[in-house]
């Protein structure tokens, strides 16, 4: 599929703004270092807020967004506009209390917290039930959007506490570190399940298959047309490999470093706000890669040997 | 609204005969004529006469070979929107630009609420639904629903375009929920089938598999081979035989 760059933007920013809103609500309600808060709130405003512009970048007729509500019954991405809103409401609400009442509220933070989770799962249900697409059609989609989210919110928390000069407790260092296993694991698993073909075929598209073998013999046009373009995507394949280890080294090192540094294993060898945009840059990698990589079964119809 | 009815009145849809069709790309030309000049926005073009063209599309005909052993066909496999009972790019739709009519059960786009996010391309597994990249919005087959309920055109016409324009009669118009109708016997009579059931859509559309046919003889020999020769040259390809 078409890596669209205005929606990994959205999926990764907005999504690691979201797991830091979780790692806040968590911080505030066991009274971890409340300054945190101060800054790491309107950071993750901000995150989530480019993303979700970013999204609409990839819209044709973005006028008729304001439709884009009203199908909640059936649809994800309805869903995931009306949680998306929705949790701006608590947000708001917490800045409102630490900014202009100077008060934590836990209510209003717990719920945001839930609104954020809710918002990631959406995201992860709108490619999930994307039969087309095996890949995607799996539970490990949202539970990867989920961990990825979470941990990468984990890494911004821990960031800012490390820079503000706070204590991190093992417990919480001990989780990031717990949700970076199983973001790993589900990888892992994640890249076995791309690896298998589609039990759709070029002989169940076409129904020729019969005892004989179906190959296309000629394109419908002789150049390139939208669906070949949008879900044709090839050139993520080649280095797929190289650009995985890399989507890994950059995950796992700026994790690994902040908390031997925690442990006191190791001197700060960058600003932690350096090290948290690296493990950004891998989630980027990633996301990329969970487009480019996934195969559409139209690609049946366009000479490919399998989906 | 992007629920799909339980059930539709008629079900409305094409066959497709795969042993007749000759591959002449005719209903795919019609089909773009006739929806370009429609009562919709045009089906775009980008540039149409430089080397780089590209436009959308709601009729692809596609060739395949199909091998067995040293037995091969070339079948011709026009494909457009199959108007499937369980549609999963009207679900999909935020907006609501996307139904399935309880009247007749054709899928539609309502492009004045489509915003263009392309998620129900991504969730149809035929490729039935195209980006126009001019108007910004989806494009799919509308089974001429401005043609069928006409009431300007003349009896005959009240088909689709690429079913009235077929030269070889492949392809046929009807609706499936009768079981006396033209195409709900072609489907009983020549073994009409779906194409990717296992991806669970109910594809209302249905092809005519390519009928048996006799296997061509294999070639005795090579055409470099022929009969044995005769006469001069018998002897002149002995003695060529015979230099060092």
């Amino acid at each position: 599929m078409k890596p669209a760059f205005s929606v990994i933007c959205f999926t990764v920013l907005s999504g690691t703004g979201y797991g830091l809103v979780v790692w806040l609500a968590l911080s505030t309600l066991l009274q971890r270092d409340p300054a945190v808060a101060m800054i790491g709130y309107p950071l993750a405003f901000i995150m989530i807020s480019a993303g979700l512009l970013s999204s609409t970048l990839h819209l044709k007729s973005p006028a008729r967004a304001r439709f884009a509500l009203s199908q909640w019954r059936t649809s994800w991405l309805s869903r995931e506009g009306i949680a998306a809103l929705l949790t701006f409401l608590p947000l708001l609400a917490v800045h409102w209390g630490l900014f202009v009442n100077g008060a934590h509220w836990h209510l209003a933070a717990v719920l945001a917290a839930i609104g954020s989770l809710a918002t990631v799962f959406c995201t992860g249900m709108i490619y999930q039930t994307i039969r087309a697409v095996r890949a995607w059609a799996t539970p490990m989609t949202s539970a990867a959007y989920l961990l990825a989210a979470f941990t990468g919110g984990g890494v911004f928390w821990l960031a800012l506490q490390m820079t503000g000069g706070a204590s991190v407790s093992t417990p919480a260092a001990l989780i990031i570190g717990l949700a970076l296993v199983g973001l790993m694991v589900i990888r892992h698993f994640w890249w076995r399940n791309l690896a298998a073909p589609s039990t759709s075929t070029v002989a169940t598209a076409t129904g020729l298959g019969g005892p004989g073998t179906v190959s296309l013999f000629e394109r419908p046009h002789v150049t390139e047309n939208w669906l070949t373009e949008e879900m044709g995507f090839r050139v993520a394949r080649k280095h797929a490999a190289r650009l995985r280890g890399i989507s890994q080294l950059l995950t796992i090192l700026p994790l690994a470093i902040l908390l031997l540094v925690i442990m006191g294993a190791a001197d700060m060898p960058l600003p932690a706000t350096v090290i948290a945009v690296l493990f950004l840059t891998g989630t980027f990698l990633d996301r990329w890669l969970f487009f480019a990589e996934a195969r559409h079964t139209v690609r049946l119809y366009y000479g490919a040997s399998h989906a | 609204m992007t629920a799909l009815p339980a059930h539709t009145e008629k079900k409305l849809g094409l066959v497709i005969d795969l042993d007749t069709c000759v591959g002449c790309h005719a209903c795919a030309v019609n089909c773009k004529e006739w929806n370009t000049g429609g009562d919709l926005a045009p089906l775009s073009d980008t540039d149409p006469y430089g080397a780089d063209v590209s436009g959308t599309w709601l009729n692809r005909i596609h060739s395949f070979e199909v091998a067995d052993g040293d037995d091969a066909r070339l079948v011709h496999f026009p494909k457009s929107c199959l108007h499937c009972d369980d549609a999963p790019c009207v679900t999909v739709c935020p907006t609501g630009a996307s139904l399935k009519r309880t009247e007749d059960g054709i899928v539609l786009v309502d492009e004045d609420r489509c915003m263009g996010c392309g998620l129900c391309a991504w969730a149809c597994p035929y490729g039935a639904r195209e980006m126009d990249a001019v108007a910004g919005v989806m494009k799919k087959c509308t089974l001429c629903v401005d043609r069928i309920y006409s009431e300007e055109l003349p009896e005959e016409d009240r088909i689709p375009a690429c079913v009235r324009t077929c030269p070889a009669s492949a392809r046929h118009f009807g609706d499936f929920a009768d079981p006396e109708s033209e195409v709900s016997l072609l489907v009983a009579a020549r073994g009409g089938y779906d194409l990717m059931p296992e991806q669970a859509t109910k594809p209302v559309n249905k092809y005519l598999p390519p009928r048996e046919r006799t296997a061509l003889p294999t070639p005795a020999r090579h055409a470099d081979d022929g009969p044995p020769l005769k006469g001069f040259w018998k002897w002149l390809d002995g003695a060529l035989e015979r230099l060092p």
